[in-house]
């Protein structure tokens, strides 16, 4: 047999890890005052009961063993012979954490960790002894841990090789045939065990008039020689034993009865193997770190790909007309062609947009962990929280997704941390006692803003702009707007309460948060009001593929500056231009100092930096501080498709990527950090060197 | 070669039971759940049906039910996959009208043996 196994590993990973995010949001929402909710249960059961089913399977014999003890115990929850108890939930979703470790492991084809199991799989087994040997249950519950294959136990039992006859009287109820049970097939089974003979007794059957083909009116018997065991002969009418009436007995020694008891199947004792996954210590699960996973896959739905091979056909035909045009054209057909390059321009739009489509998940997939955070937060914290979330099925490109989600948890934790109060002071400032926490997300303009709103203490600018000026981050807070203030969170080193919290605040946060969020095109923004809480603004570009380029002219080359980092372009005035240390130009802007920075000058492109008559300056949101770029010329504003710079050439400092233009020319994408950084460098040479 | 219907709302298992029947030479149609099937089931003919228990939307034993309602499907013969091995789940199974059962865990070439016994 050469079917792989392994290449049914990489779904059954992802489906299992789902199949977590199931059992996990399932017991969030589950409300242990409010009465049995029949289809939740029984949604976490068959989760659970997935995964087992799958391991076993591809052969991940911890994983089953484990997922059984779930399994075990939900089944009597779900039969109402156990409750589910705060104690057995918190137990069910440590061992989502230690499941997903493990797929984690699986995947990067690593060891497991067995001993993160063991201490759930023994509050799972004392769940289950005690109330077994206690007798709750009535029925008879399927042994944990119990040998899952019956069949391969059995198989081993005791073994002769004698060759013996068989006598089988096998008399079918009549309705044998209607569940596709048909004797004949047995039969043939029978007859690959060895030498074979069959009587056939018709004494039931009617007369022709009162007969009905539904119904099975004979009964057979069956001599048998064979080697095989009377146990084999019986597993053959296994699927009809509670539909016949069936003797096999030995002919061939007649003194061998005997030999009958002998080969029932013996249940296994149960707690034998409830044994192996026992543990002495309880050992708290360790949140293991990202690893190298294997390549990805997106899961699309039918409608989407359906839509997709629509669109090409439409393209298709938009071309052959197109071609036939061209074939034989004259000016008469200008009508015809204008019309033609429209449709086409309709057709590729939509093949973008859907194409577009294909890579967007709903940002459900990122706020799902959010439930989860917040009880463990609000366990951890005492703290009580309300989780509102909004705008779930808002679609964002799953590369975007995967990168943001980090940030947002830290946000999340920061306002649990920060931003609520405990439940005493809430109440003293007359807010409720539970804190609120929302998130939201929703399109606005070309991209997606992510909001995570608490209803907190909020920002206390006095507290923020001591800490800065202790830390040396300002001078002087003099002439600060609030927002330049809250801005200041952000800044490497920044931590405002006094002690460092598990949660959040070891001061690395924030300034990551910012980072990995520009690095993705994207920007924040904090609006908050002391007392009244914190609203955090997350701006995300839909997608990385594609990006809404400004075209800029340096000499004669064209290259392309990210829209969304342009906060405005103007004329110069000679006048606001003042040389500062040495050889740094700045532009005087309402009240700020704008350093210079000349994309020719920087890439080679043109020496005539400091002639500044003709040029424009392009105003851009860099890391921490505008700067202002000096072009030749603004171009239009388009659409621009990435394409990789790295993938195709090398790595180029200050540029991200590049683009293919309309006249089919190659342009360059800016990296505006990028260009920051290799500005800076310069100028610190460029000093040493006049020195 | 025989066109078979494989209902299990796992992707993983599914598929690994439609290869293994399509790599045999059977035909295979699949399905997520028992409202599927059924719904595939009506449109096409189909010599076994090989069904998970515990699924979203239609179960197993419903589908095996709703199954042998159909004129078509009185006596095709219907498989249950299981991983519980209780005479419980299997005499529900038998009682809903099903042929017989697989246990879970189980490789190719026993799902290979227990579908040819069913097959004519």
């Amino acid at each position: 047999m050469s079917i792989d196994l392994e290449e049914f590993h990489q779904i059954f990973f992802e489906e299992s890890l789902e199949n977590i995010d199931v059992v996990e949001q399932a017991l969030i929402d589950i409300d242990l005052e409010s009465p049995f909710d029949a289809e939740l249960i029984n949604s976490i059961f068959r989760a659970a009961h997935s995964i087992k089913g799958g391991s076993g399977t591809f052969g991940f014999t911890e994983v089953t063993n484990f997922t059984h003890l779930m399994e075990a115990l939900l089944d009597e929850v779900r039969d109402g012979h156990r409750t589910l108890t705060p104690e057995l939930v918190d137990a069910l979703l440590k061992s989502c954490d230690c499941l997903r470790n493990w797929f984690a492991s699986l995947q990067a084809k690593e060891a497991l960790d067995t001993e993160i199991s063991k201490p759930i799989a023994k509050i799972y087994q004392t769940m289950l002894n005690v109330d077994s040997s206690a007798g709750v249950s009535d029925t008879p519950v399927e042994p944990a841990g119990a040998r899952i294959d019956a069949d391969s136990a059995s198989q081993d039992s005791v073994i002769t090789d004698n060759h013996k006859t068989w006598l089988i009287e096998f008399i079918p109820d009549n309705e044998i045939l209607l569940s596709g049970n048909e004797p004949v097939r047995l039969f043939r089974q029978l007859q690959q065990m060895g030498e074979y003979s069959v009587t056939v007794n018709t004494n039931k059957l009617p007369n022709i008039k009162s007969l009905v083909v539904d119904e099975c009116y004979l009964a057979w018997t069956i001599q048998l020689q064979t080697d095989h065991q009377k146990q084999e002969i019986e597993e053959i009418f296994e699927w009809v034993a509670d539909e016949c009436r069936l003797t096999i007995t030995d002919i061939s020694n007649c003194s061998d009865q005997q030999l009958e008891e002998s080969v029932e199947p013996v249940q296994e004792s149960n707690n034998e193997s409830v044994k192996i996954i026992q543990a002495d210590k309880l050992t708290e699960i360790k949140h293991t770190t990202k690893r190298a996973l294997p390549s990805s896959s997106i899961r699309v739905g039918i409608d989407k790909i359906d839509n997709l091979i629509n669109l090409v056909g439409e393209l298709v035909i938009t071309q052959s007309m197109l071609s036939e045009l061209g074939s034989n054209f004259d000016m008469s057909k200008i009508d015809k062609l204008s019309n033609g390059l429209e449709q086409l321009l309709q057709n590729t739009k939509e093949l973008q947009e859907n194409v577009m489509g294909i890579r967007m998940l709903p940002i459900s997939f990122s706020f799902n962990r959010f439930p989860r955070m917040t009880r463990d937060l609000s366990e951890q914290t005492g703290k009580k929280i309300d989780l509102i979330i909004n705008g779930e099925s808002t679609e964002l490109d799953k590369t975007v997704m995967e990168k943001i989600s980090d940030p947002l948890v830290h946000l999340v934790r920061n306002a649990i941390d920060h931003g609520i109060e405990f439940p005493k002071e809430r109440l003293a400032v007359g807010k409720s006692e539970n804190g609120t926490i929302k998130l939201d997300a929703y399109h606005k303009g070309g991209s997606i803003v992510v909001e995570i709103a608490d209803d907190g203490r909020g920002i206390n600018c006095d507290a923020i702009s001591q800490k800065a000026l202790e830390k040396q981050l300002i001078s002087s807070t003099e002439g600060m707007t609030d927002s330049q203030i809250f801005e200041l969170i952000f800044e490497p080193g920044f931590s405002t309460v006094e002690t460092v919290s598990d949660i959040s605040g070891r001061g690395v946060g924030m300034d990551v948060v910012k980072k990995n969020i520009k690095s993705l095109g994207g920007r924040i923004e904090i609006e908050s009001e002391e007392g009244k809480g914190t609203v955090f603004k997350v701006h995300l570009p839909l997608t990385l593929a594609i990006l809404d380029g400004q075209l800029i002219r340096v000499g004669t080359e064209i290259c392309i500056i990210p829209l969304i980092s342009i906060v405005e372009s103007l004329q110069i005035k000679q006048e606001m231009i003042k040389k500062v240390s040495g050889n740094m130009n700045v532009y005087r802007l309402r009240d700020e100092n704008i350093p210079i920075i000349s994309v020719g000058k920087e890439f080679g492109l043109s020496s005539s930096a400091d002639n500044f008559d003709d040029q424009l300056l392009v105003i851009v949101d860099g890391d921490d501080c505008k700067v202002g770029l000096l072009v030749d010329d603004l171009l239009a504003q388009q659409q621009v498709v990435i394409k990789s710079l790295e993938a195709n050439y090398k790595k180029i400092e200050g540029v991200s990527s590049a683009t293919i233009l309309g006249d089919g020319s190659v342009a360059m994408i800016i990296d505006i950090p990028g260009l920051l950084s290799m500005s800076a460098k310069r100028s610190i040479s460029s000093n040493k060197h006049v020195a | 070669m025989a066109q078979l219907l494989v209902v299990d709302d796992s992707t993983s298992m599914r598929n690994m039971v439609a290869a293994t029947l399509i790599h045999a030479g059977h035909g295979v149609k699949d399905a997520e759940n028992g409202q599927v099937a059924l719904d595939i089931a009506k449109e096409n003919g189909f010599d076994a049906v090989i069904t998970d228990l515990n699924m979203p939307v239609m179960d197993g034993i419903t589908l095996v039910k709703e199954l042998r309602e159909l004129d078509t499907y009185t006596y095709t013969p219907i498989l249950l996959l299981t991983t519980e091995s209780s005479a419980e789940k299997k005499s529900a199974g038998k009682q809903a009208g099903a042929t017989g059962w697989l246990v879970k865990p189980f490789d190719p070439e026993k799902l290979l043996h227990t579908i040819d016994r069913v097959l004519d």
